[in-house]
């Protein structure tokens, strides 16, 4: 039995696959698929195989692209994928979501659609939208966008949603309704008396541990947090961590408790590796304890950034861990963190890293 | 019913579309002749041969998309620009992109 790994890329000029065996030395790289479309999420079904990839084109609008032959065709629709007539237009979509037989879509602005047909078509989730604190969403630096979503492992009718800066949602009745779940998050952008708010909140990315749904974590612009009952309650990680500020965050593909980061120098600080040293940070306890994880990684004049969904882990043993730059290059590590190599570099600005493991 | 049933009575337009959308929706052509009597109405039977072109040139407020420009006789049009028989439409993209 031959193992194939493909790490699926989204970058600002289409979607790249890189291809390697389970040992993970030797990688090939294809694309740009997606007539070089800006792609903010590239995500495969691990149980068909098929990638999909969110995103949109200044010229023709939103659109979800589709692969069913692990990149080698690709097609896009956007039927249903649009608000009512005279609201303002979908930019782009942000993240795609495959959960058991249905596939998710979050956009800018900020709303929820479902695909029950493989992304032939859309119908939107109007629950979100139609929650009272949506009049009073803003957004963050990169639009209103629904960035992240979560999907219950075993249950249907749970979904959890990250949108910069309204915060996280909740639904348990298959979208029809929502609660807010950012109790404990700070938002150090409001008067001191108002610092923690039921919404309004900067998600920046929202994470579940494996097999464990009541465990969340969120990198948030103000923090790093872990929620151990699924969102309600917050607690702040962040004792350790070089910065409070950073992007993304990856779950270990089996250990509850280990989790990545790749801390960035601060919102208004230039938003690059703190020193100009490359390093992902790495928890195995849940953020009681932090390590800084630097082999291989370069230790001087470093001034990227990692975008939000930019990095992710393979449920290989040991793991696989991958992260890209805005800078256009692509670290991937085979041995869980502890060292890393340079496996592509001169892309687009990578906006999504994603993984696909293949036992065929 | 042919494709372009609904307006069987409008005038035969030509319409030339860009290259670049052309990429979108394999079997489509770089020109055509349709009846139309607006801009819309050519929108519409783009739309009926090539089931999604729609959403590509225009958005859902709706209107044409921001960075795509539709010319009538050389003037920038809207959908609701009406065309006379034999009229020339031109569908471009807009200078755009990064």
């Amino acid at each position: 039995m031959t193992t194939k790994v493909l790490i699926l890329l989204g970058t600002k000029k289409g979607a790249f696959i890189l291809e390697s065996d389970a040992g993970r030395r030797r990688w090939q790289q294809k694309g740009p698929f997606c007539e070089t479309w800006p792609l903010n999420h590239v995500k495969a079904d691990p149980l068909t195989a098929t990638i999909y990839g969110g995103g949109g084109n200044e010229w023709f609008g939103p659109a979800v692209w589709k692969s069913e032959d692990l990149g080698a065709s690709w097609s896009h629709s956007s039927e249903g994928l649009a608000y009512r007539e005279g609201e303002e237009p979908i930019k782009s979509v942000w993240s795609v979501a495959p959960a058991a037989d249905r596939l998710y879509a979050g956009v800018e602005p900020a709303g929820l659609f479902r695909s029950d047909d493989h992304g032939q078509s859309w119908r939107h989730v109007a629950g979100l939208r139609d929650h009272p604190s949506r009049p009073h969403w803003q957004p963050g630096g990169a639009g209103l966008i629904l960035h992240s979503l979560v999907p219950h492992p075993r249950d249907d009718r749970q979904l959890w949603v990250g949108i910069s800066s309204a915060g996280v949602f909740h639904t348990a009745d298959g979208g029809a309704t929502w609660e807010p779940r950012n109790r404990g998050t700070r938002a150090d952008y409001l008067p001191e008396e108002q610092r923690y708010p039921e919404y309004g909140q900067c998600v920046h990315c929202l994470v579940m541990a494996p097999s464990m749904p009541d465990r969340l974590y969120q990198q948030n612009h103000c923090g790093m947090y872990r929620s151990d009952d699924g969102g309600r309650r917050w607690e702040s990680i962040e004792a350790g961590l070089p910065s409070s500020f950073g992007f993304p965050a990856a779950v270990h593909p089996r250990e509850q408790g280990t989790l990545y980061l790749v801390p960035l120098n601060g919102d208004i600080a230039g938003r690059y590796v703190p020193d100009g040293q490359a390093a992902v940070w790495r928890t195995p306890d849940g953020g009681d304890s932090w390590q800084a994880l630097r082999e291989g990684l370069p230790q001087a004049n470093v001034f990227f950034g990692v975008l939000r969904q930019a990095m992710a882990t393979d449920r290989l043993e040991p793991a696989g861990v991958y992260f890209g730059t805005n800078s256009g290059a692509l670290y991937a590590s085979a041995d869980e963190g502890d060292s890393w190599r340079c496996i592509a570099q001169h892309l687009p600005l990578i906006t999504s890293v994603e993984t696909l493991v293949l036992d065929a | 019913m042919p494709d372009d049933a609904p307006a069987l009575m409008a005038p035969q337009v030509s319409v030339t579309l860009p290259t670049i959308l052309l990429r979108l929706f394999p079997g489509s052509v770089r020109r055509l002749e349709l009846p139309a009597s607006t801009v819309a109405e050519v929108i519409d039977a783009l739309d009926r041969r090539w089931p999604g072109m729609r959403d590509r040139l225009c958005d859902s407020t709706p209107r044409i998309r921001r960075h795509i420009n539709v010319f009538v006789a050389g003037e920038r049009a809207t959908l609701e620009t009406r065309l006379a028989p034999a009229a020339e439409v031109i569908i471009m993209t807009a200078i755009s992109g990064g």
